[in-house]
């Protein structure tokens, strides 16, 4: 491989760990700004100096904040993730209920997501300017422009309340048939490739104009080579690099969806497990899950980073 | 029509799109400003013994899960959700552009630092660190003004650092350099200038960003506080009338998206020299 290759790729996962290293100090010390003591507020009426005190120790608040974030992050490392303050259960155990299913939701949703947006996107390149691309660029627009609520309200209103086809709003895990399972996750999937398709199509089409535009395939089209050969074999290879890096940029979208998503469906995930952490203040639980998901956010768009990377035979070839 | 005319005596060729878009953008604007003085109701009375009821003489959008009149309640939400997401923009642009612009002209180990740490900062999902600040901070409206500002600051910055950076290797600039022009003259007179259309465009989609970030946090029920709606919340409370397809969790979803759609397809059909968002 190529040295400069190789660099970087080693700058690219440089980057990222110190992004991990920045979100678990900026989360530590946002979390740690907290005006109100936590013992204190945990204790509430039956709160006295000495029984504070034994509390936090306990939760590890006390110490200089260096010590905390020191011990903290090892015992994090380590797997250790601490007690959930509201529950008073080990944020291990609560991940390991939710984790599964928030990855089954944003698997199939990509599973979905990518072969969907990448076709409309190179149909529209490929057709440009005809109605079909000025269908797909208007969808791409529509739904980059509204939040993904609006996106589920509407797909509500219209498959569950006019249409009937649909459960609104409720999601049961535990259904019997693989058809009630399919009508289980209908909805929440769809709304989440629905507002995470929009990046990647445009993208997408941009690159691939941009490809069709060069020279070399101005050379095939003149040796007299189909369309289609003209696009699989001539532009596509060497639009590989832009594409899987709007498919990493739409990974943020995604993330972002699934928080939504999530609670309005009141689904079991990760996300839902999150902002109800947000809400009841639960601080060591909202550090753990804004670790876990940066952490995935992070391995997904390096990984695309190193493909893009890889996949530039400018970079790869001797 | 007599905006078309002024644009076209001026040599600019409006669409038909770009004015109905541009004529949303300012019907929101003038609401917003406005509000007060429009509503019917006062936001917080109940008007309406029945609830979730559709539009009517009485309520024109509808009345809410509590039989609030939603026309008043949509048109004080958008002085929420524009005037706490302008001030975000504000800020963020301000702050983003203005080291943008420094890290550009300057270049050096500041520029470098720089860079890196907002490289490694923009890696961080937005709404998770909405998430995380609010969970501290709490839902005040200064600190959701705050928290967008530092969540969107970054992406600013970089946008200008990288306009900056072309425009610092043009000729007029490399020569008032060389005049041994300071720095302040520089970014104020020779960067800012020829930067200022496409950062004014990347401002608005920022803007749209804001909008769409504060809506979702305000509809998890983290952002703008009850009894204040802005218009995420306005669905949020409303959520339980979607099965029957309530007006109230209607109108304020298109209120959103009849702003943001506006303003990006605006933006998308700039003319080609304001917008051109790729620094060539």
């Amino acid at each position: 491989m190529h040295s400069l290759a190789v660099k970087l790729i080693l700058q690219r996962i440089a980057i990222s760990l110190l992004t991990l290293l920045f979100v678990s100090v900026a989360v530590f010390l946002i979390t740690g700004l907290l005006p109100s003591d936590l013992a204190e507020d945990l204790l509430g009426q039956a709160v006295t100096p000495e029984a504070a005190a034994a509390l936090r120790e306990t939760l590890g608040l006390d110490g200089s904040p260096l010590q905390r974030y020191v011990s903290w992050m090892t015992g994090f490392l380590q797997g250790d993730l601490g007690m959930s303050l509201v529950s008073q259960r080990p944020i291990a155990d609560l991940i390991r209920e939710r984790l599964p299913n928030s990855v089954t939701l944003a698997a199939i949703t990509m599973a979905l997501t990518i072969p969907f947006a990448l076709s409309l996107g190179i149909l529209a390149a490929v057709y440009r300017g005809s109605w079909f691309d000025r269908a797909a660029s208007a969808m791409a627009v529509l739904l980059i422009s509204i939040p993904e609520f609006v996106i589920a309200t509407v797909t509500v209103i219209i498959f569950a309340v006019w249409l009937r086809w649909l459960p609104a709003l409720s999601f049961s895990p535990d259904a019997d048939s693989i058809w009630e399972v399919l009508r289980a996750y209908a909805m929440p999937v769809g709304v989440l490739v629905l507002s995470s398709c929009s990046q990647m199509i445009r993208l997408s089409r941009a690159a691939v104009i941009d490809t069709l535009k060069t020279s070399y395939i101005e050379n095939a089209t003149l040796k007299g080579a189909r369309r289609w050969r003209l696009v699989f074999r001539h532009a596509l290879p060497n639009a590989v690099a832009p594409i899987v890096n709007s498919i990493a940029l739409s990974m943020s979208s995604l993330l972002g969806g699934v928080i939504i998503i999530e609670t309005i469906f009141n689904y079991p995930g990760l996300a839902k497990l999150m902002v109800d952490a947000v809400t009841s203040r639960d601080m060591p639980l909202i550090q753990t899950c804004a670790m876990l998901f940066t952490g995935f956010y992070l391995i997904l768009i390096t990984a695309a980073d190193i493909i893009a990377i890889l996949s530039n035979p400018r970079l790869t070839d001797r | 029509m007599t905006a078309l005319a002024f644009f076209h005596r001026r040599g600019w060729i409006v669409s038909p799109l770009t004015a109905a878009c541009f004529a949303v953008i300012l019907f929101w604007g003038t609401v917003a400003l406005l509000a007060p003085w429009l509503i019917r109701y006062p936001i917080g009375e109940i008007v309406d013994y029945d609830y979730f009821s559709p539009v009517s003489s009485l309520n024109w959008l509808g009345s809410d899960y509590m039989g609030r009149d939603m026309y008043s309640r949509i048109l004080m939400g958008a002085r929420l959700t524009i005037g706490i997401s302008l001030a975000g923009t504000v800020l963020a642009g301000v702050v983003g552009v203005a080291f943008g612009m420094i890290a550009g002209t300057i270049g050096g180990l500041f520029d470098q630092v720089l860079s890196r740490c907002i490289d490694a900062f923009v890696g961080i999902p937005n709404l998770l660190l909405a998430l995380v600040i609010v969970a501290a901070g709490g839902s005040s409206i200064p600190v959701l003004i705050l928290s967008v500002a530092v969540i969107f600051a970054p992406s600013c910055y970089r946008f200008s650092r990288s306009m900056a950076v072309n425009v610092g290797a043009m000729d007029f600039v490399v020569a008032a350099r060389a005049r041994g022009e300071g720095i302040v003259y520089l970014i104020r007179s020779e960067v800012l200038p020829n930067i200022i259309g496409p950062v004014l465009a990347d401002m608005g989609l920022t803007f749209v960003k804001i909008v769409l970030l504060l809506s979702g946090l305000s509809f998890l029920g983290l952002g703008v506080q009850p009894p204040a709606a802005d218009w995420g919340g306005l669905v949020r409370e409303n959520m339980i009338g979607l099965s029957y397809g309530a007006a109230a969790v209607v109108f304020p979803c298109i209120a959103i998206a009849s702003l943001t759609l506006a303003i990006n397809m605006l933006i998308d059909n700039l003319p080609r020299r304001i917008r051109d968002r790729s620094p060539q």
